[in-house]
């Protein structure tokens, strides 16, 4: 697995790209927060907040089939969201009987089912965006740089670096039992009873964790070797820029006039 | 078949942005930053500067151990989640750290739960599965192999459930779901995705004890750690009796909790102490509605770090 197998888009240079990893994050939180506090129905913000999204990754150079494919990562949870069209008291449009419970369905109901998928889904097209331009060693630094435990963003980078390392581990060991037989194939009998593959595959966790567990003692050791005491240092000095503090302000701004959209 | 059970994939504990309302969501953050920040505190001198790369490729672990699945039945299979795991292994602080890498990763790189939930995604599945797994372990050891392993087992179970409930609960508080609905079926689902999480930890766990024991002697050694027995127990208790009230009778638990306010703390929530969303003085504006919540926002910020400054303080001077 290389380390860019989920980062197409990060080595374009666009604005977005050149962007101080700080503003994107701030932005992108502050977007995402926005989001959450469009009143529910007010489709005109939502459709602006939409448009906004799309701007920046039409700047950023991403593709929009991209964005799409990775944004109906949530999908599945629109489940949950589902049960909203029911419990919201309004007009009733039509009732549906499951098994012991009568649902009816509601105006109101609609109406936040609607706002919460459009929030949902605006708000991680903001997240595939930040993601898709930043490197992830950048975007790493931005939270060291906003007063994230110096431990957090540390093992975060950590993790980062070894995440690839060990999926591919743990690939091994999936192929290395698949070829043993331990599938289950339809009808027959081979893949044995189900405790018997349950404890397979804990023994594989297992067995993944002592790997893991030894890799981090050497990896301490090579550490240590190369003369580390405690930090992590960094050769990027990640200065804002007036380019930075402008292009805050004026996503900042639109998101504000979003705001004042959605409660007009 | 029920549509609620296509509902629930294992992954789908990671709340999406968008699910929870925004105060839920910061509520939740709170609670996670004061967790987080003890562990932080009570860490560092256990771990010093051998921490960051062992709970770097711990983290890296859980991730890639989350992939490990054993086929059940019809299509379906059985995942690790891996907090209790976590917990387990490396001591509760150093799992708690280690499952909130693994959450924010999830979250900023592949968008598996969204940011401003990041809070209570962090708190279902790396804190409350560490209070659990590592409490009611920790009332096993001493005990025979079999008797520890099947409370590992109970445990990583229950993990299981009770972050599902929670799940459930914070979706019910934010107005997103049906709490009559979304209750039994995480229930229900849940009950059988504990099983393979409880099954797949028992016999990574019972692997390690085969071949190196000396792994977990040395963080189930220190002190009495009835603290932990007693919240394990307590949560445990907590979930085992809620559930079948609630799945029997999940009207009854609305009522409840809506006579006990709950409704209106998270659905309005954190303007609350602020009448109608808007500040009296500057009418009813969209300005006035954003500076209400802006405020609110400053509130909550100032009693988070409140509450930390005065966690931070208070073992410092016990151990003095």
């Amino acid at each position: 697995m290389h380390i860019n197998t989920f980062d197409h888009y990060q080595t374009l240079n666009s604005p977005i790209h050149r962007l101080d990893p700080r503003v994107k994050v701030v932005i992108t939180v502050v977007f995402i927060l926005s989001n959450a506090l469009i009143p529910e129905g007010a489709w005109l913000a939502f459709a602006a907040a939409w448009l906004l999204v799309l701007a920046i990754s039409q700047m950023a150079r991403l593709s929009p089939k991209f964005l799409l494919t990775r944004s109906l990562v949530a999908l599945p949870f629109a489940l949950a969201a589902v049960t909203a069209i029911f419990s919201v008291a309004g007009n009733p449009i039509f009732s549906l009987k499951i098994g012991p419970w009568l649902l009816t369905a509601t105006d109101a109901g609609l109406v936040r089912f609607a706002s919460i998928m459009l929030r949902s889904w605006i708000s991680i097209q903001a997240a595939i965006v930040l993601t898709a331009t930043t490197q992830f060693p950048d975007l790493i630094h931005a939270f060291r740089h906003l007063k994230v435990p110096d431990i957090l963003v540390s093992t975060v980078s950590f993790m980062y670096r070894y995440l690839f390392v060990l999926s591919d581990e743990t690939l091994r060991l999936i192929r290395a039992r698949e070829s043993r037989s331990a599938r289950l194939t339809p009808g027959g009998k081979s893949g044995g009873a189900l405790l018997w593959r349950a404890k397979v595959a804990g023994n594989m966790a297992g067995q993944l964790f002592l790997r893991s567990y030894e890799r981090s003692e050497r990896v301490y050791n090579a550490m240590l070797a190369r003369g580390y005491h405690g930090t992590l240092l960094t050769l990027n000095p990640h200065v804002m820029r007036p380019r930075d503090w402008l292009w805050g302000a004026l996503a900042l701004s639109l998101i504000l006039a979003i705001q004042l959209l959605g409660r007009i | 078949m029920n549509p609620i059970h296509l509902l629930l994939t294992p992954q789908q504990l990671h709340i999406p942005d968008g699910f929870l309302s925004v105060g839920v969501s910061l509520i939740f953050w709170a609670l996670t930053i004061i967790f987080v920040g003890l562990a932080i505190r009570n860490t560092r001198g256990e771990l010093g500067e051998r921490q960051i790369p062992l709970m770097g490729v711990m983290a890296a672990f859980i991730f890639a151990a989350q992939m490990i699945n054993f086929p059940v039945a019809g299509g379906t299979s059985g995942h690790l989640l891996g907090g209790a795991l976590a917990a387990i292994v490396l001591g509760p602080w150093a799992g708690i750290l280690v499952m909130t890498t693994v959450v924010a990763v999830q979250g900023l790189v592949f968008q598996d739960g969204g940011l401003l939930v990041m809070g209570a995604n962090i708190f279902n599945m790396g804190i409350l599965t560490a209070l659990i797994g590592y409490g009611l372990y920790r009332a096993s050891v001493g005990r025979s192999r079999g008797v520890q392993l099947a409370i590992v087992g109970a445990a990583s179970w229950l993990s299981v459930v009770a972050g599902a409930l929670l799940v459930a609960f914070q979706l019910w508080l934010s107005g997103t779901s049906a709490l009559r609905i979304v209750f039994p079926a995480m229930l229900g689902v849940h009950m059988l995705i504990g099983l393979g999480e409880a099954l797949i930890t028992v016999a990574a766990l019972a692997f390690i004890f085969r071949t190196r024991p000396d792994l977990l002697s040395t963080n189930a050694q220190k002190r009495s750690g009835l603290g932990w027995i007693l919240v394990g127990a307590l949560i445990a208790l907590a979930v085992i009796i809620i559930s079948p009230f609630a799945s029997a009778n999940p009207d009854g638990l609305e009522r409840v909790a809506i006579d006990m306010g709950f409704i209106q703390a998270g659905q309005a929530a954190p303007y609350e102490i602020i009448p109608d969303y808007t500040i009296p003085f500057l009418g009813e504006s969209g300005f006035s509605t954003i500076l209400a919540g802006l405020i609110g926002a400053l509130i909550v910020g100032g009693l988070i770090y409140a509450i930390s400054r005065f966690l931070r303080r208070k073992p410092a001077g016990a151990e003095s």
